[in-house]
């Protein structure tokens, strides 16, 4: 096995000796790591969400009783969900706004599917509080939409973020037309 | 001082075998020697592990009658406010506890700024103490949210939240709250960390002691002991007086558990977590209030970082900093005593602090919002550009010849009298 290995012999013989051990320690390092994150693995995926958690992540409501005008909160995933029968008038405001004037710049058109049903996850983007705006009687915020009390965000018609801490728009989550008042959220 | 010779024979049996005796006396005991000049703000950091200790004790009891489940949680904690023999007494020692032993821990830290306890050789216990302050915001934040009220539920969201600042931090938030949101399965992992931190605490309690020992206190003049003159045993002389404080603190702690036990607290939190309503002003509890401050005074972007972005680096970079402080001050002169200069920007950045606090309990709004500002910007003006400068610029004034001399009015100075006999003038 030396033999093969170091052909050699004198000072260079125990050179190629430790090249071989080199690759030894580097192969068994490498292996000792593999093997690592292979047990450490099923540890950290321990700490996501489990299968009774995922499992419920759809959710169908109906709209049928909610007014123009009118806006409800469902609960998906554990976390507030706003649908807000929106007015002609607020969808105007909504269409109305130049891009220039937001700072998370998106069109009306791209946050809805029909024009009359705004449907968000009611989750303020700063830090995770709910913006008030769905009932009647609380703070609408200086764009008539959504005003998150912690920090202060304004969010239009539209769920703009419109002034204040938060960087993006209230997140619109997936969710499709089962018929022309039930949509499935998830 | 004096070698350990126990003379009691099963002390010596088992000392022949496992030297833990000795290992005690060197620890706190007659075989360690301190010295002499320490005053009382050296007690502080034998009140944080008795502090500590009455912790870990109620913390434990009280885990035997709560229930880690967010149905249970909040009903389970009244139930030992309501039901459970004196459970109102270790809820409110251990409630209490912790606020009392962040106090306990910051004037410990002040102390050690003020000395300049963190200088060379003490650069790494001043950074295993640092490292100390950092469990303990994990284990008071984790422990907050156990009782399940508005405020735990809210202040947990808010602060895992945070990660979202981050790259792929949807991903690793979901990964810390176990769902898509705070649950029952952020709470049971909350309860797992909060049992759990406090002993690793212990454990670095450990190195930090054994870190102190391999050179000694400081001391208020800042300046090393010449010899066994400038020294006496930790007992009886400092243990007497740490009892001493011990009671002090004692009273005081009684009073506030006793007379005022919600007086630190937030009403809102005798509410139960309701994840569809924020309540109207979300607040950490008072020792978080400095950097809860410094993370909303940042309103605006700066090049690509957003807002949100710069403020978590902020607030978490006003405590890491701290490592930093040995390396930021690099004045040969230890103790405030003698930095004329750098005794008044201690007070300043003290009243800072204080500033930060009283901003942190408010709404960010003017004035707050810019007296906030101009208070963060200072926090980190202080250790950036005020320590560096002054340590270049400052006239300091001339250091002592020994320990000795400033309480014995020129003599003791290694004086041969003094070293027979080092006991007698402390």
């Amino acid at each position: 096995m030396a033999d093969t290995a170091n052909p050699g012999a004198g000072p260079g013989h125990s050179g190629d000796g430790e090249t071989r051990r080199d690759f030894l320690y580097l192969t068994a390092a490498a292996m000792g790591v593999v093997g690592t994150a292979a047990v450490a693995w099923p540890i950290i995926d321990s700490m996501n969400p489990a299968a009774d958690v995922r499992a419920l992540a759809s959710i169908v409501v109906d709209l049928s009783p909610v007014e123009e005008g009118m806006a409800i909160t469902v609960i998906w995933r554990g976390n507030p969900v706003f649908v807000r029968h929106r007015t002609a008038a607020e969808i105007e405001t909504a269409r109305g706004v130049a891009l220039d004037d937001l700072p998370d710049p998106e069109t009306d058109e791209a946050r809805v599917q029909k024009p009359q049903w705004l449907v968000m996850v009611g989750i303020c983007t700063h830090l995770g509080c709910i913006p008030k705006g769905q009932r009647v009687g609380e703070e609408k915020g200086e764009y008539d939409g959504w005003f998150c009390p912690c920090h202060g965000s304004h969010y239009d018609t539209s769920g703009r973020i419109r002034k204040g801490p938060a960087p993006r728009n209230l997140d619109v989550p997936p969710y499709e037309f089962l018929d022309d008042t039930t949509i499935e959220i998830g | 001082m004096s070698e350990f010779k126990p003379t009691n024979p099963v002390i010596r049996w088992i000392e022949h075998r496992l030297p833990i005796f000795s290992f005690i006396d060197h620890a706190v005991g007659s075989g360690y020697p301190t010295p002499r000049n320490l005053n009382y703000w050296w007690n502080y950091g034998s009140l944080a592990g008795i502090a500590l200790v009455i912790l870990i004790i109620t913390g434990i009891v009280l885990a035997m009658q709560y229930t880690p489940h967010a149905d249970y949680a909040f009903d389970s904690v009244e139930r030992i406010m309501r039901d459970v023999n004196y459970g109102w007494l270790l809820r409110y020692i251990h409630m209490n506890g912790a606020s009392f032993f962040f106090i306990v821990v910051y004037i410990h830290l002040f102390r050690g700024l003020y000395y300049g306890s963190y200088k060379e050789p003490r650069e790494l216990l001043w950074m295993i103490g640092v490292t100390l302050l950092l469990l303990m915001m994990a284990t008071a934040f984790t422990g907050y949210v156990l009782p399940w009220g508005q405020l735990s539920y809210w202040a947990a969201r808010v602060i895992t939240n945070m990660f979202t600042a981050f790259p792929f931090g949807e991903t690793i938030v979901t990964w810390l709250w176990g769902g898509y949101t705070v649950g029952n399965p952020t709470l049971n992992r909350f309860y797992a960390f909060h049992y759990l931190l406090p002993f690793v605490i212990v454990g670095v309690v450990f190195m930090h002691i054994w870190a102190l020992h391999r050179f000694g206190s400081s001391n208020p003049v800042g300046i090393e002991a010449d010899g066994p003159q400038d020294k006496i045993p930790f007992h009886p002389y400092y243990t007497v007086k740490d009892l001493f404080g011990l009671g002090v603190y004692l009273t005081l702690f009684a009073a506030l558990v006793f007379f005022a036990p919600n007086m630190l607290g937030e009403t809102i939190n005798y509410v139960e977590a309701d994840p569809l309503v924020t309540p109207a002003h979300i607040v950490p509890e008072w020792y978080f209030l400095p950097y809860y401050a410094i993370l909303r005074s940042v309103t605006f972007d700066i090049w690509f970082l957003s807002a949100k972005l710069i403020g978590v680096i902020l607030m978490f970079g006003s405590t890491l900093i701290l490592f930093l402080v040995p390396w930021l001050d690099r004045s040969p002169v230890r103790s405030a005593r003698f930095r004329p200069w750098y005794k008044w920007f201690f007070w300043i950045w003290v009243f800072d602090v204080a500033v930060l606090t009283w901003v942190g309990a408010n709404l960010p709004v003017p004035p707050y919002l810019y007296i906030g500002q101009v208070a963060s910007v200072w926090y980190f003006f202080h250790f950036l550009v005020i320590l560096p400068l002054l340590s270049i610029f400052e006239p300091t004034k001339p250091l002592p010849s020994s320990i000795g001399e400033p309480v014995l009015k020129g003599g003791g100075a290694s004086a041969a009298g003094a070293a027979s006999k080092p006991m007698e003038k402390a």
